[in-house]
């Protein structure tokens, strides 16, 4: 490759953001190492920090694992205790890891990592096959809309690579899958430690035929993702430079949350419901022709009309729901527990309001996929369908439309801490 | 057709655009921590971007250890200047002066620990709420595990099993009196992606990142400048080599590298073919397994 090569394909390199998950012992941190290592994007002085360590610990080899655990504690209890991302690029394409924790404990740390994720993949123990946590993991990227999920079927190595036991584990997670709601399922043998699939083909395999997993991942085709349809531009401050060159000045800057916006648009701002057209899309670069996710940008309006921080502009023939009332599937996060009785502060795009549970409809097992109707008290880590009411109307889509736009977190009010995540039914 | 597809580099800066923005509406007073080295300039360039044509909303904060490049600190001024932002500068050496901080001794003496002491108290002078930092994850394993609204309690301080989740794009920037935030905007960049940055933008950078002659002390293998904060130990003496920086800080602890790259493309070239980590060079963070994590907690970057 010419210099010119490198620097062209780099700048048209694209990004996939996924995030890992399997229960404790899955080999979850040593599939991340070896990711890296044979993608080679592990530095000699981090091999070398990780050499020392090992050997200091009398781990007998080298721990890839350990290059993942970042926290004293963490290392102290050869445990993950928090979301970490982690970065990697092949000349296809870069990748954004969240490294997630397994214990089950930690489902809001995995509900984080796969909030922003486009692909999950899920470790399966080739011994012990599909477990509760797989479930639960795959139900999890299922509710946050993941579209792609990879079953990473680890250990082969301790099976002696038998075919029949990676057939059964598909065939095992096949029938749960139908539960689910997402479009592509694959499945792919491999042994972390060993390195079988991950990078390099395995040659203990011959029988599988499809991709390694980083092949998988360079091409798996996430551009369909994103909602090009319904145009959506959550207003987040106001540009208004007073300056003598730019002294009428007025833009609105945000980010398109979906659909497309190009200058002559008609549109419409919510709450006002004033329309107007757009004049431009403004960037310190020069106009654009056309905006569309995930860019930030600034419109400028043909008309003067009232608009500020948490509106939203939208065309007129393609609107959001706009209302007070709100279903949502929460996944709680804080060690308090919902309250039914209190006030929380909702943030949904750049739009903060104040909200009161109206009802909780129900629990969900998150390893049956059954609903809870008799205990309805939601705390850490556990999920429900709630109704809330707002002080402020939202103007919101489904989430399972739009992942920005069907979001919001709670917050509560006297401690700040976010303590709900919530996805718009 | 036209392919909707934006490259990752223009999703990168997209993201970080995007919270800038968020700060400049959830917060009264954010400031913008400037170094003068490669990712803060990258930061200044975002921040032109997130509210052009309208000047930066917020000042830009130097925290000077007085032992800083004289190029880093001219180019420092020079950029200052052609952004027309306002600069803050506070003095580790007014800190000294005034007791708050205590010198370390040794041959080697870093101020770098001392940094936290001024940076704190320029964040009280000021009564900042929010100060954008141009750190990555890809740094330091202690960084993997931060968040881009990273929680600063009263004293400043980090606490890496209390942090708030963040999900999708909602970032809650609501904390009590006295508290702040850390902002980091470039959380997602690796230092490829910050050199692939500056060559697409065509950003000035200063100039001790380009291959250079400079007389340098070899220190255990760390090549340290010639300065008048350092002393020669026993053995040691100093020899004029063709070296160039890979990260601008301290000169008593930031390490050159031997080098030939005189432009950002041979820059890049040498960063996509390295071994060693950017922070291999920084004597800082090699005092111990866990002192970039430590440092934080007690309120550093």
């Amino acid at each position: 490759m010419t210099e010119t090569q490198t620097k062209n394909s780099y700048l048209e390199m694209d990004l996939l953001r996924f995030t890992t998950a399997g229960s404790v012992d899955d080999g979850k941190s040593t599939l991340i190492g070896r990711l890296l290592y044979d993608s080679k994007s592990i530095f000699e002085d981090q091999l070398e920090a990780i050499e020392r360590t090992s050997e200091q610990r009398g781990d007998g080899y080298v721990n890839l694992a350990l290059l993942t655990d970042g926290l004293r504690a963490e290392r102290e209890q050869g445990i993950t205790i928090d979301v970490a991302y982690r970065y990697f690029a092949t000349p296809k394409r870069k990748f954004i890891i969240a490294d997630t924790p397994g214990h089950i404990q930690y489902t809001r740390n995995m509900v984080t990592g796969a909030s922003t994720a486009n692909l999950a993949i899920v470790l399966v123990d080739a011994r012990h096959g599909v477990v509760e946590q797989t479930c639960r993991h795959a139900f999890i990227a299922s509710l946050l809309q993941i579209k792609h999920i990879i079953i990473c079927v680890n250990k082969m190595d301790l099976v002696d690579y038998k075919e029949e036991v990676f057939e059964k584990i598909k065939q095992q997670f096949s029938d749960f899958s139908s539960k689910l709601s997402v479009p592509d399922i694959r499945y792919i043998p491999i042994s972390a430690l060993h390195g079988d699939n991950v990078v390099d083909e395995s040659e203990n395999m011959p029988w599988y035929k499809g991709g390694t997993l980083l092949y998988t991942l360079e091409n798996v085709n996430i551009n369909s993702d994103l909602n090009y349809v319904d145009s959506r531009f959550p207003v987040q401050w106001v540009i208004r430079p007073l300056s003598e060159e730019y002294h009428d000045f007025r833009g609105y800057a945000g980010r398109v949350e979906g659909g497309i916006f190009k200058p002559g648009d008609e549109v419409v701002a919510l709450p006002s419901g004033f329309t107007s057209k757009i004049k431009s899309i403004e960037t310190i670069d020069g106009k654009l022709e056309e905006a569309f996710p995930p860019m930030s940008v600034t419109i400028t309006l043909e008309d003067d009309i009232d608009i500020s921080r948490g509106d939203m502009i939208v065309k007129p023939n393609n609107q959001p729901t706009s209302g007070q009332d709100v279903e949502l599937m929460i996944c709680w996060l804080n060690d308090k527990k919902l309250n039914p009785a209190a006030k929380y502060i909702i943030r949904h795009t750049s739009r903060e309001a104040k909200c009161v549970v109206k009802d909780v409809r129900y629990k969900v097992n998150i390893n049956t996929l059954h609903k809870i109707e008799d205990d309805k008290t939601i705390g850490l880590n556990d999920i429900g369908r709630i109704l809330i009411r707002t002080t402020n109307p939202l103007f919101f889509d489904s989430y399972k439309n739009n992942r920005s736009t069907g979001s919001v977190i709670l917050v509560d009010e006297f401690t700040n801490e976010t303590v709900g995540a919530g996805m718009i039914i | 057709m036209i392919s909707y597809n934006l490259s990752h580099l223009k999703q990168l800066e997209a993201e970080a655009i995007f919270i800038m923005r968020e700060v400049a509406a959830q917060f009264e007073r954010p400031a913008l921590l400037f170094s003068g080295g490669k990712d803060s300039i990258v930061m200044v360039r975002l921040a032109q971007k997130a509210f052009w044509p309208a000047k930066l909303p917020f000042p830009l904060m130097h925290i000077d250890t007085g032992h800083n490049f004289q190029e880093a600190l001219d180019f420092r001024d020079d950029l200052v200047k052609k952004v027309g932002a306002r600069l803050i500068v506070r003095n580790v050496q007014d800190s000294i002066n005034q007791g708050r901080a205590v010198e370390e001794k040794g041959p080697n003496p870093s101020r770098n620990g001392l940094q936290t002491i001024t940076l704190l108290d320029a964040i009280e002078e000021f009564k900042f709420d929010a100060c954008f930092g141009g750190a990555r994850r890809d740094e330091e394993k202690a960084r993997a595990k931060e968040r881009f609204f990273s929680h600063r309690d009263e004293f400043g301080q980090w606490d890496p099993k209390n942090q708030r989740p963040e999900l999708w794009n909602l970032f809650n920037g609501r904390k009590s009196q006295g508290e702040h935030f850390r902002i980091f905007p470039l959380s997602n960049w690796t230092e490829m992606d910050v050199w692939q940055y500056i060559a697409m933008e065509k950003l000035e950078i200063p100039t001790i990142y380009f291959s250079h002659k400079r007389t340098i002390v070899d220190r255990n293998g760390m090549l340290l400048a010639k300065s008048d904060y350092i002393t020669l130990l026993k053995g040691e003496h100093y020899e004029e080599r063709t070296i160039r920086f890979r990260t601008v800080g301290d000169m008593t602890c930031t390490g050159a590298v031997e080098s030939e790259a005189s432009t950002l493309d041979e820059i890049i070239q040498e960063v996509a073919a390295a071994r060693q980590t950017e922070r291999g060079t920084r004597a800082d963070d090699k005092r111990s397994e866990a002192a970039m994590e430590d440092r934080k907690k007690q309120g550093y970057f």
